[in-house]
């Protein structure tokens, strides 16, 4: 987000909030076809899946600036599912860290951005990620940094839910707790897909709200494809001071367009020709422009 | 050189705030002093070593000099991943620094063995790998690599070469420090095995083999150019490191060499060539086990120049 101006008195509400991040999440979702179409990538229902997240998150709840984007004071945001990273390099440009016409060279030849997110020469990357797990640990570094010294920016984390299969996220788990750091939110893109199953068929995670409470985090859980929901639970994390908060977000595979929801195929497959065609149309058609 | 290791980053943590020490709950008694008087630049993380790994880019991309501190292969090989992506991509300064190489902890078995790092983290893009001889070069490296941009790997033995550095010397990472001189062949030796390579030289010395001793206390980047005087000026290379044969020491003196057109006129590398050991033992003892004592280095020394 943009610091509020000067001028301004009265607090939007939350639908007048959310009127401002749906139409970045429709544009996330357009991009993130285009590129995944022309590069001919994968992981197109996984950006679909989390679009939502990231507009609330970069059209709203993160103190950045995109005209300074290594500004000390600003949020960290982390996307440790790395694999979507088409969706933040959307958002990134949309929010004005970097022109939008540079999204079409994504998964190019000579391109730097990958398929899975990088920070080199990318303006507002956080962190390169691409191997699952990676995130949350690097992302409590940094909130036990900035409590140490008494600054007060926060650090969210981005989670697929199969990827907390990753042992290592358990690890980074146990920590934030012990260690009290309230300015770290993670966000599970709870989907209930993982890379050839659904998650419950592969490694259950249920109960997985308790999981995450018997480690100790305030979990918070919303419909992640409703912005007034996500914006409350970006609100309550922040209120929350005694202990990490997770965001649980109940979200669909391949949100947006009816022939890619909850399905594993779109984790891998490309859409061209006729497919995205419909693709396309179906964003287009959605509420979110 | 644990102690030497602990005592010179107190006292740089005393006068950099952002010095950070992180260890994977070990150090007993050892770490006490430095997590009482700096507690604020003082983390356990726990038995977490990805985690730890994780956590010290996290500090050290908003601008600390983090060091994480375990023994062995822990915290190298089980966050190998973490380094590499995490602290040596985003050039974070992160000192990974492993107390024990090669058979420190000879009795605890394979899993306490750390005979492969060299060769991994000289494979890691931008790292510095640093496998100090004696105290003097640990002391001296530990502030150089807090100075040094980017991840680093520090490979601390129990043993040590003594004192060997001369009134006025200076320590340069990536500079070999030329320890005995002579003609007839070079030992180029890393880490505490460097004390073994000293003995075998003033061995042969008693024999009429007079040898140059290079300490290679920096491993990447590699001084290619007193490799190269030592191939031209010397009889024959022999390279001494209590690592695999494997891609270690020797195997850089090998490929560098080759590369730059100099072959040395014989070339011999003294490491580990049997593979994992299922056998445990003091260091001393798997060093004679494996061939890597002074009688070994001598006989290889001998057959090199063609003495009895």
């Amino acid at each position: 987000m943009i610091e509020p101006s000067a001028g301004d008195t009265l607090t939007p509400s939350l639908a007048e909030r959310a009127a401002k991040t749906i139409p970045l999440a429709g544009r996330i979702r357009r991009h993130a076809l285009h590129m995944t179409s022309s590069g001919g990538s994968s992981h197109i229902g996984s950006i679909l899946s989390m679009s939502d997240i990231v507009a609330v998150l970069y059209g709203d709840v993160l103190r950045v600036d995109p005209s300074n984007p290594s500004w000390p004071e600003r949020d960290r945001f982390i996307l440790s599912k790395g694999h979507a990273g088409a969706g933040v390099y959307a958002a990134l440009a949309e929010t004005g860290f970097f022109p939008v016409e540079k999204l079409a060279t994504h998964y190019q030849n000579g391109s730097d951005l990958s398929g899975h997110v990088s920070h080199k020469g990318i303006p507002g990357v956080e962190l390169s990620t691409g191997s699952l797990g990676h995130g949350l640990s690097v992302g409590a570094g940094m909130a036990l940094g900035a409590k140490l010294d008494g600054r007060r920016h926060r650090v969210f984390v981005l989670l697929s839910d199969g990827e907390c299969d990753e042992g290592s996220n358990w690890e980074a788990i146990l920590f934030a707790s012990h260690h009290a750091l309230s300015n770290l939110c993670a966000v599970v893109d709870y989907n209930k897909i993982q890379s050839l199953k659904p998650v419950r068929e592969t490694l259950a995670l249920e109960p997985f709200v308790d999981k995450w409470r018997a480690f100790g985090w305030h979990v918070v859980e919303a419909d992640g494809h409703d912005h007034e929901q996500l914006l409350d639970a970006f609100a309550q994390a922040a209120a929350h001071a005694d202990s990490p908060t997770c965001v649980i977000a109940h979200t669909v595979k391949g949100k947006g367009v009816p022939f890619m929801e909850h399905s594993v195929l779109w984790h891998y497959r490309t859409a061209r020709g006729e497919e995205f065609d419909a693709a396309l149309s179906a964003l287009h058609d959605g509420s979110d422009q | 050189m644990r102690d030497t290791f602990i005592a010179s980053l107190s006292e740089l943590a005393a006068r950099d705030p952002r010095i950070f020490l992180i260890t994977g709950d070990l150090g007993f008694s050892v770490l006490d002093a430095f997590a009482r008087d700096r507690p604020g630049q003082f983390l356990n993380a726990g038995v977490a070593e990805q985690n730890m790994t994780g956590l010290a880019t996290g500090l050290a991309l908003d601008g600390r000099i983090v060091f994480t501190y375990s023994i062995a292969n822990f915290p190298t090989l089980r966050p190998l991943e973490q380094i590499r992506n995490d602290a040596a991509y985003h050039d974070a300064n992160v000192n990974v620094v492993a107390v024990g190489g090669g058979f420190s902890y000879g009795q605890l078995g394979i899993s306490h063995h750390a005979t492969e790092d060299l060769a991994i983290f000289r494979a890691l893009p931008g790292l510095t790998v640093v496998s100090p001889g004696d105290d003097w070069e640990t002391h001296c490296a530990v502030a150089a690599l807090a100075e040094c941009p980017g991840t680093t790997y520090l490979r601390l033995d129990k043993s040590s070469a003594g004192r060997t550095e001369r009134p006025g010397e200076s320590f340069v990472l990536g500079k070999a420090r030329t320890l005995r001189e002579g003609s007839a062949l070079t030992l180029v030796a890393t880490g505490g095995i460097l004390g073994v390579a000293l003995e075998a030289a003033d061995q042969l010395s008693t024999e009429g083999i007079a040898c140059r001793v290079l300490s290679m206390h920096t491993i990447k980047p590699l001084d290619v150019d007193a490799l190269i005087a030592a191939a031209r000026e010397t009889g024959g290379i022999i390279s001494v490191e209590e690592h695999t044969v494997h891609g270690g020491l020797g195997g850089a003196i090998a490929e560098s060499l080759l590369e730059a057109g100099v072959v040395p006129r014989a070339f011999y590398r003294i490491g580990l060539r049997a593979g994992f050991s299922s056998i445990v033992g003091s260091q001393d003892y798997l060093r004679t086990v494996y061939e890597l004592d002074a009688p070994a280095i001598c006989a290889a020394a001998r057959r090199m120049v063609g003495a009895p």
